[in-house]
């Protein structure tokens, strides 16, 4: 009984953190203006959260099922063009499909939009990243039915491959009136056009959107791995010979959850295309994996808010942090010859060793925020009482 | 013991791996409310057979069934038919071939337990048995995930913690399964295949790596899991001491094949036994 009121009063807890960092987040989207130095913060947090939600999926997997696929780039690309070529206006395509003649001409925000006018919209684009989680919920099925009897590395080998093939089949001639061959699609309905009408006030929507989407999507991956099917993946995980035994049929588990994981890589990649404003299949190349990949071990393997963490803090790093080595200055030191073009990644990657020789699981290892916090604070609270203690003798 | 009802039983099982018979027609049964070992030295084929009945081999000729109906059969097909050594290939040819998972087999109601344990390692002991019920549930993923299932998983979690209690565990069920001491290890792996409710409980060597005192345990253990859940048992055994305790019947195989079968005391007194076991002199 006290067990389940903590729990309850637990999760309470966790959901007015998660709502309050959402109105931070709608907050911090008004007050910073383009022009603030403070922006580049909004720059992380948009390609934070998606690949926040990228590692995630990717951890559902690798970390909670233990099937260690490396094509999550190839899945995302899937995301990133079902919904560019979903929400791109009439008006726009013959622009956007310069070469080809565009064999889609439906746009979901468009078509909502004119109809229902500005929810519509937001129903459209809703609509359209779902259609790019599900597109490539279907991918991953085609390919899960061959790959999913490989095991470890051999499974890893296949998707690899499979998602460099996803890439170079969307750059293909022949499919140009659907992907525009490997032109990049642009002119859809991205983030910074996205805006809320509040009786005379305009909010500004482009960060809070994609944060929303990865915060609503991690929160049912939750939900997903303290499920009974969730436990299923980790049994798979721990003993794949012992979970066959007592009855969870592998087969049908693994594609569950490869399917799972690569519908919220769908969504991320759609999600990345909203953020960049462009779809092009070159930037999804195998490189990105595993930078996702890095995120994942970084924040700890089977630990979903440690890859939020890894994500953000390597988000922050390239794109933030450390931009100063590649650009002449950095932390007030002026040296154009050491800090030029590529120093960072180098600085990066030294980062990276360290990380993995001296924090090998991670900075989450297996456990979650809650958890780790409830310790500190458990752990703040008994020091005064034991010095009280020794002070009364 | 025709009045009594049939739970498992095994028609001429052959398992060959290349030119190796490992098993070499097993014929045998096990009815409604007993317990059944099997045993035989080291290498005899207990452990194949053990995994042929339960899906984790295919059988190369052979029939198994279960409650009646048969559940896995197979003959010697393609490169199989000529390297062949066992008898009986003709009897099952005309029949479908039967090759379940594993998975499949413990749905109608065999769980088993493993020779060298393997429980879930990164899981709780109470997440252990839990898991196990997840083959009972009815929810399916959408309702799972979005907590459409809460009254099955109340219910899974209190049917968990009672059997928890049975088996004596209910005090470690927030520890991890692999910080439990080995012989606790042990019944914990019996309460988790006792989790999917089976008709048939199948122990693969329970006693193995246990000291004497720990095997008396368990013994007793096993003897309450029979009368409390009205259990048929099938159990792979080294341990004399347990086997003759506490089996109904005994089956003795030796380089994959039968070679007695009957009660403790038949088994105790059998000649061919007692030279399996201990060797017989080569008059040189």
């Amino acid at each position: 009984m006290i067990d389940k009121q903590a729990t309850k009063r637990k999760n309470l807890i966790s959901l007015i953190a998660v709502l309050a960092f959402l109105a931070l987040v709608l907050a911090l989207d008004q007050i910073i203006k383009p022009t603030s130095r403070m922006y580049m913060l909004l720059t992380v947090l948009q390609k934070g959260s998606v690949y926040a939600l990228a590692a995630v999926s990717m951890n559902l997997l690798n970390g909670f099922t233990g099937l260690f696929s490396l094509g999550h780039a190839g899945f995302m690309l899937i995301g990133a063009y079902t919904y560019a070529i979903f929400s791109i206006p009439s008006d726009a395509r013959d622009t956007v499909y310069q070469y080809f003649d565009a064999a889609v001409r439906i746009s979901f925000p468009e078509l909502l939009g004119n109809a229902l006018g500005g929810f519509g919209t937001a129903l459209g684009v809703l609509i359209s990243v779902l259609l790019a989680g599900l597109v490539a919920a279907v991918f991953a099925y085609l390919i899960g039915l061959p790959v999913l009897r490989l095991k470890s590395d051999y499974l890893a080998i296949a998707t690899l491959g499979f998602a460099e093939i996803i890439r170079a089949i969307f750059q293909w001639k022949k499919l140009g009136p659907v992907t525009n061959g490997s032109n990049l699609l642009k002119n859809f309905a991205r983030c910074s056009t996205f805006k809320l009408e509040l009786g005379g006030t305009t909010l500004s929507l482009s960060t809070f959107v994609p944060v929303l989407i990865a915060t609503v999507c991690i929160a049912v991956i939750v939900l997903l791995v303290n499920s009974t099917y969730g436990r299923a993946f980790k049994a798979i995980r721990d003993d794949e010979v012992a979970a066959e035994a007592m009855g969870i049929n592998l087969a049908r588990h693994k594609m569950l959850s490869f399917c799972t994981s690569c519908f919220f890589a769908g969504v991320s990649g759609a999600s990345m295309a909203m953020v960049l404003s462009i779809a092009q299949a070159n930037n999804f190349k195998s490189a990105m994996t595993y930078e996702i990949l890095l995120m994942v071990v970084l924040g700890g393997i089977g630990s979903i808010s440690g890859s939020v963490i890894g994500a953000m803090l390597f988000i922050s790093a390239s794109e933030w942090w450390l931009r100063g080595l590649d650009s002449g200055t950095f932390l007030g030191i002026n040296a154009p010859d050491v800090f030029r073009n590529g120093f960072r990644l180098v600085v990066f990657s030294i980062i990276i060793m360290i990380v993995v020789l001296f924090f090998r699981k991670g900075i989450m290892g297996d456990r979650e925020l809650p958890e780790v916090l409830g310790n500190l604070l458990r752990r703040h609270a008994s020091k005064p009482a034991v010095k009280e203690a020794q002070g009364n003798e | 013991m025709s009045e009594k009802k049939n739970v498992l039983r095994l028609d001429n099982i052959t398992m060959q791996f290349g030119g190796v018979v490992a098993v070499d027609d097993l014929s045998m049964e096990v009815n409604e409310g007993e317990i059944v070992a099997l045993i035989g030295p080291n290498g005899a084929g207990k452990t194949t057979a053990f995994n042929a009945i339960t899906g984790v081999y295919e059988p190369t000729n052979g029939m198994v069934s279960f409650l009646g109906a048969p559940v896995v059969r197979n003959h010697p097909q393609g490169k199989m038919k000529k390297q062949y050594k066992g008898s009986n290939a003709e009897k099952f040819a005309s029949d479908p071939v039967l090759n379940p998972t594993p998975d499949k087999l413990t749905a109608l109601g065999m769980a088993r337990t493993f020779q060298n344990i393997r429980l879930w390692k990164t899981q709780s002991v109470f997440d252990n048995v839990l898991i196990a019920k997840h083959m009972l549930r009815t929810s399916n993923f959408f309702s799972a995930t979005f907590r459409g299932n809460r009254a099955e998983e109340e219910k899974q979690r209190e049917e968990v913690l009672e059997l928890l209690k049975i088996v004596g565990l209910e005090d470690v069920q927030h520890e991890l399964a692999t910080s439990l001491p080995y012989g606790k290890q042990r019944r914990l792996e019996i309460a988790r295949a006792l989790a999917t409710k089976p008709k048939l409980l199948m122990l693969d060597e329970p006693a193995a790596g246990m000291n004497p005192q720990e095997t008396d345990e368990l013994t007793a253990f096993i003897g309450r899991i029979r009368s409390e859940f009205n259990m048929t048992i099938l159990l792979i055994e080294h341990h004399m001491d347990l086997v003759m305790d506490i089996s109904d019947r005994i089956y003795v195989i030796d380089f994959g094949k039968l070679i007695a079968n009957g009660t403790p005391e038949v088994i105790q007194n059998d000649q061919r036994v007692i030279d399996a076991y201990l060797g017989v002199e080569d008059d040189a």
